[in-house]
């Protein structure tokens, strides 16, 4: 058990240290500094504009920024949409999968839920999806999303340096840097060290082996490798296989599994320091740092604590002491708190992928893991982890700037009513797309709670509750992981599900921008021994207390319904 | 206007009265946050009426029992009369101040001068924009005014509190009067320029009263904040119930409203309007009248303010500090030569040199004196007169140039000893005044700025708030310098013209700066106004108090510093109640939900942290909090958070600690003891 706390400690550690340099390399590459890949890329870049017509040196409003990013997502859509659902009649699909595998409605969702950077995955990849759909579709998808997520990031930081304009930088400058000098050679380097771990990287079709019974086994294999390190490194967390990295040939060994967790936290927390070195604010950067760790470590050692008990239960009744921990639904060879440690990772950074049944988790893990995508702000996802917090600094700044008896003011921009209604309607959006559709959930059950408990679930009463709590959870913070449990192959999940995705990826990324285009616009006001600091730890306190307060004690009555109420009738 | 109590008797039953009048549900729609409870309680009352007729029911089902929607309606209703109650005794305190500011100048008689030159007496009260009236010694003004004819002295001391008479004259920028003041000497003739019920006093009174206040672009985006956390508790209490449903748990339809009016920020947003009347009572209380709300408010984000070097850091003028003789002169004899040269000089500096001699000039023995008045052409001034002895006696003392001149003209040398003297007072910040006796070159007065007592350390006080000081003065740069460093100002403006001031105004304002000033002539009007806060004194023109934001009824140029404080007041104010408010969540939670779930849920009681006595007192006594809480904080609305410049991060830390952690603490105590008083009624 010791050495299970080690690694966790040690996976983290190395996260951080590798986060930092990469910070820095980020900020450097978003500000246009010269570094070691552009003799590569430029040429290569370049080429694309002239294609596209694109000028990427342009500095563009926020409109225009947004402009760009929707209907990239638009055209982005509309070619998702096509491919799968036409996927039998393009090539690579050597298992000859059928072309009634995958309905329109499931194929809307999947797209939706891949264009969103979310990959909840209500099928099931190996026997839905041809190795195209996933190579252009899905992968494509975990590409570019990610890089669009980040790019919005990067425009909230050109909000910060810039003062009294319009410009709010060049969202395709950002977009295409983000794929080409981040994201590929990170997971160029990921995918090399997974293959070596003995990860599949092929265009054969399935293999098969006749087990040690004597029974022919299909083993479902293909491009693994280069699908995992985009998987992880851009915060998309959709697996190749149905049981994500629980799968042997998606997390082969211990070192996979460490790999893979450093490449969920890596860019995340770089974009943090990111930040602090492109506005040159690394104090400020810190200290979202800080804050964003105590928040996951809050969450993850009660977490650690509960897992490596073991279920106390069956110790009590039937005498079986669990020395390992909870192992029901955990791969043996990672271990208990392993798991544990990438369900809150997973959650924290807004992920998704799974090591293990999140389903089996100990009610106090997975109160751990919804809060985190209540919060959604805890590094979060790429780019966009920053944005949520970036609007709880906005509220928070309002609570805080009056306790100091001055208009609040964030980096000399002053927070007044639009930027407050625009970061009211983000944060409260969070609740209203998470609790509204469980209500919505529970409502429809109680119609006919026999057909739809035989139809939709596997279990009953408190932890069906917290299963239809974490879908939407999962769903609004486009996170992607689920608990299990739960036919999300049907209908009414999928679009469901869908529609959640959809407005909770877009509607705060529009609101982000705006409020950012209209900082950027604001008169710079010089800081003096008035002006509160935002890098302060005592600000960091109070975004922190906002963040528990306003996101977390909202969902604290659908908590106390769901894994309390579980916990309590255990214990 | 003395004030020992928070509020008088009379303050308190009109405040009662008005709180009821308030219910009227448009009024309540300018507070979204409040007018949520109210319609809760309404429904409430719906509820109780229906759980009333069929309280022979044995289930009860979600309508609840009567008693317990009695009191939940009652204590709904009564949460709502604290708010109102809340605004209306900051409305009541206002109208107060501002009542006995207009009391002095109501109903006094007018004599108004008609076009045929004859005089009619009407009341104050009938006098209109554009008539003349006379005021003669003994007159009380009846109205503001300008003069447009004639000087007198007034008394003032009605308004400002000051009891040594001021003159006003026709023309410049002593010419306007305010009504309530009195006329000690002399005739003036007066044009009123007011309209009634339109003086700056009548705006601040309708302010305060609420017809014509403005809700803050900064309590705009409070309220967006507290709309937006009312309309999450909605959804919160919403979606309960279909959680519940699927727990197969009843929950009243009390106990929702319970819940949500418990979670709603109802403390903040029953104190909301209370905190900013407050807020300009408190610039009232001070003797300034604001023009807005607004303006207030501004106030507390001011970086940058130019104060005007005389009468704000240094006492109102030069005053004779020293004496140096030259040319083996003896000292006693410049002194007495000084002395008789300002005989009848009623400048400052003249009447000061006197001071400083300690001797009365009218024990010496002058004949036929003739007194020669300082001219901007002669820069000098002083006597001749016959002495004793039958000689003729001309003594002169000015400026060092225009005395140098009048000795060289008439042949006598002026010592190089006198230079050296000029130059050094005039390094040490001072004005040296040359003293000649026939031609001849006595020595040097040397006149020196005063610096108010304690203004270093209000300085010191505005730097620790992040406030910048600029001093205007019409000195030379090395005086103007010295007297910077010696007051501690942070920056100056030498030789300044009014252009000067608009300049640098606009300047400080291109860096992003909020410049507050203070003026009070005409030429000060464009200043004024370029400024994000422009304080206009009351003695000040008409076109000055116009331009301004603020008029200061006290004449005091120092005056900003407190309204600075009181703006900051408010915002702090408004901040921390907006914690507290939100802090006590946490515990009304925990008093409320497990409640909710007892019955089905039994496991649940672990999260009964508080160990209330049941379901029922646990909502109650959280709901009884939630609205005791709003009375128990109207002194902490009314009085505001106190400032202090400790700098932004120490003071966030006060206050997140006193209102924020304070805030999460406080309703655990304020419901558990509710709960146990209630335990052992019921």
């Amino acid at each position: 058990m010791n050495s299970e706390l080690f690694g966790v400690i040690v996976t983290f550690l190395v996260s951080v240290a590798l986060a930092i340099p990469l910070g820095k390399y980020m900020a450097n590459v978003y500000s246009g500094k010269k570094t070691f890949l552009d003799f590569l890329f430029n040429g290569i870049e370049n080429f694309f504009y002239k294609l596209s017509g694109i000028n990427a040196q342009e500095a563009l409003s926020w409109r225009q920024n947004l402009y760009a990013f929707l209907v990239l997502n638009l055209v982005w859509f509309i070619y998702g949409f096509v491919v799968l659902n036409f996927q039998t009649s393009l090539p690579l699909n050597p298992d000859h999968i059928a072309p009634d595998a995958l309905s329109p409605i499931a194929a809307f969702n999947t797209t939706i839920s891949f264009l969103a950077n979310c990959n909840i995955q209500n099928y099931t990849g190996t026997t839905q999806l041809t190795y195209f759909s996933q190579i252009f579709v899905l992968s494509f998808f975990q590409f570019v999303t990610s890089a669009a997520g980040l790019a919005i990031g990067v425009l909230i930081f050109k909000s910060v340096v810039n003062r009294s304009t319009n410009n709010l930088g060049n969202f395709y400058y950002y977009f295409v840097r983000s794929c080409t000098r981040i994201l590929f050679p990170i997971c160029l380097v990921v995918a090399i060290l997974l293959m070596w771990q003995g990860v599949p990287m092929t265009f054969k079709d399935h293999g098969t082996i006749k087990t040690l019974e004597g029974v022919v086994q299909t083993v479902a294999r293909g491009p693994v490798a280069g699908f995992l390190a985009i998987k992880q490194i851009g915060v998309n967390g959709g697996g190749w296989f149905g049981p994500n990295s629980a799968h042997p040939f998606e997390n082969p060994t211990y070192f996979t599994n460490t790999i893979e967790l450093i490449s969920i936290f890596l860019i995340p927390m770089a974009f943090v320091f990111a930040f602090g070195f492109f506005v040159n604010q690394k104090k400020f950067a810190a200290m979202i740092f800080g804050v964003m760790t105590f928040g996951t470590l809050l969450l993850l050692v009660p977490s650690l604590f509960f897992e490596s008990k073991g279920n106390t239960s069956i110790d009590k009744k039937i005498g079986v002491a669990q020395v390992h921990g909870s192992t029901e639904g955990v791969e043996t060879r990672f271990g208990a708190l392993s798991t544990s440690f990438w369900a809150i990772t997973t959650t924290a950074v807004s992920n998704g992928s799974e090591n293990g049944a999140i389903d089996s988790l100990h009610p106090i893990t997975i109160t751990s893991a919804l809060l985190a995508m209540m919060i959604n702000a805890l590094f979060g996802g790429a780019g966009v982890g920053f944005m949520y917090y970036y609007m709880f600094i906005i509220i928070s700044i309002f609570v805080a700037g009056l306790m100091v008896g001055r208009s609040p003011e964030f980096m000399g921009k002053k927070i007044e009513a639009k930027e407050m209604k625009i970061a009211v309607i983000v944060i409260l959006l969070h609740p209203l797309l998470i609790l509204v559709p469980t209500a919505l959930t529970t409502f429809v059950y109680s119609l006919n709670t026999d057909a739809y408990q035989h139809a939709w679930f596997i279990n009953h009463g408190y932890h069906t509750f917290t299963e239809i709590l974490y879908a939407y959870s999962s769903s609004t913070a486009n996170n992607g992981s689920a608990m299990g449990g739960v036919n999300y192959g049907l209908d009414y999940w999928n679009m469901t599900t869908a529609i959640v995705i959809l407005l909770s990826r877009y509607i705060p990324i529009i609101g982000a921008v705006a409020v950012a285009g209209s900082l950027a616009t604001k008169k710079y006001i010089p800081t003096s021994a008035g002006t509160l600091a935002v890098d302060s730890a005592t600000f960091s306190v109070i975004v922190f207390s906002i963040m528990v307060i306003v996101a977390a004690l909202s969902f604290f009555p659908a908590l106390v319904l769901g894994p309390f109420a579980e916990f309590f009738t255990c214990h | 206007m003395k004030e020992t109590a928070m509020f008088t008797r009379d303050q308190l039953k009109e405040a009662m009265k008005e709180a009821v009048i308030k219910f009227h549900p448009f009024k309540m729609l300018s507070n979204p946050v409040m007018f949520t409870v109210e319609v809760g309680s309404m429904i409430m009352l719906i509820i109780t009426l229906l759980s009333g007729i069929s309280a022979h029911k044995a289930d009860v089902g979600i309508l609840g029992p009567f008693g317990f929607n009695l009191a939940v309606t009652i204590i709904l209703i009564a949460t709502v009369y604290f708010a109102n109650f809340a605004e209306a005794i900051a409305e009541a305190k206002g109208k107060a101040q501002a009542n006995s500011l207009r009391q002095s100048r109501e109903d006094t008689p007018a004599k108004v001068l008609n076009k045929d030159g004859s005089i009619t007496i009407t009341s104050s009260a009938l006098l209109k924009k554009g008539d003349v009236f006379v005021c003669s010694a003994g007159d009380p003004i009846p109205m503001d005014g300008e003069i447009i004819e004639g000087l007198a002295t007034v008394d003032e001391s009605a308004i400002t509190g000051e009891s040594a008479p001021v003159i006003r004259q026709s023309g410049g920028d002593k010419s306007s009067v305010t009504g309530g003041t009195k006329v000690l000497s002399d005739k003036i003739k007066v044009l009123v320029t007011v309209v009634q019920g339109q003086t700056f006093l009548d705006k601040m009174i309708a302010l305060v009263e609420g017809a014509d206040r403005k809700k803050t672009p900064n309590e705009i985006a409070l309220l967006i904040l507290l709309s937006g956390f009312t309309i999450m508790f909605i959804l919160v209490t919403l979606t309960l119930y279909f959680f519940a449903s699927y727990a197969h748990t009843n929950i009243y339809i009390a106990s929702y409203l319970a819940l949500f009016v418990c979670l709603i920020p109802t403390t903040i947003g029953g104190l909301l309007s209370a905190i900013g009347i407050a807020g300009m009572n408190r610039a009232l209380k001070s003797n300034v009248i604001a023009k807005s709300g607004k303006a207030v408010e501004t106030t507390g984000d001011v970086d940058t303010i130019l104060l005007d070097k005389t009468g704000t850091i240094t006492i109102g003028n030069r005053k004779a500090t020293n004496f140096y003789p030259v040319n083996n002169v003896d000292k006693d004899y410049l002194v007495r030569r000084s002395v008789l040269s300002s005989m009848i000089d009623d400048t400052p500096e003249g009447k000061s040199i006197i001071e400083l001699s300690g001797m009365d000039p009218l024990t010496f023995k002058v004949d036929n004196p003739r007194f020669i008045k300082f001219t901007a052409e002669s820069k000098s001034s002083g006597v001749d007169y016959t002495d004793a002895d039958g000689k003729q006696i001309s003594i002169r003392k000015g400026a060092f140039d225009a005395m140098r001149k009048i000795c060289m003209l008439a042949g006598n040398d002026f010592p190089p000893k006198l230079e050296e003297y000029v130059n050094l007072i005039a390094s040490n910040g001072g004005t040296p005044l040359v003293v000649a006796e026939n031609q001849k070159a006595l020595g040097v007065i040397e006149l020196q700025d005063i610096i108010k007592p304690g203004i270093q350390d209000r300085f010191l006080r505005l730097r620790n708030m992040g406030v910048r000081t600029v001093m205007v003065t019409g000195d030379n740069p090395l005086t103007a310098k010295y007297i910077a460093t010696k007051a501690g100002v942070d920056d100056y403006i030498a030789e300044a013209k009014p252009e000067d001031k608009l300049a640098y105004i606009k300047k400080e304002q291109m860096g992003g700066k909020l410049v507050a000033m203070m003026g009070d002539g005409t030429n000060d009007a464009p200043a004024l106004a370029q400024a994000d806060i422009g304080v206009a004194m009351n003695n000040g023109t008409q076109a000055a108090k116009e331009a301004a934001n603020m008029v200061d009824l006290d004449n005091d140029p120092t005056k900003l510093i407190e309204i600075i404080e009181v703006g900051k007041q408010l915002l702090m104010t408004r901040g921390a109640l907006t914690t507290f408010s939100i802090s006590n969540d946490v515990a009304k939670y925990f008093a409320i939900v497990p409640a909710l779930f007892l019955a089905t849920v039994p496991s649940l009681a672990t999260l009964n942290i508080m160990h209330l006595h049941s379901a029922s007192t646990a909502i109650l006594s959280a709901v009884i909090f939630n609205a005791l809480i709003i009375p128990a904080l109207i002194p902490l609305a009314l009085k505001g958070v106190t400032y202090r410049p400790i700098g932004a991060v120490e003071l966030l830390r006060r206050n997140f600690l006193i209102y924020g952690i304070g805030g999460i603490i406080v309703p655990f105590i304020g419901i558990k003891l509710i709960d146990m008083i209630l335990t052992y009624f019921i």
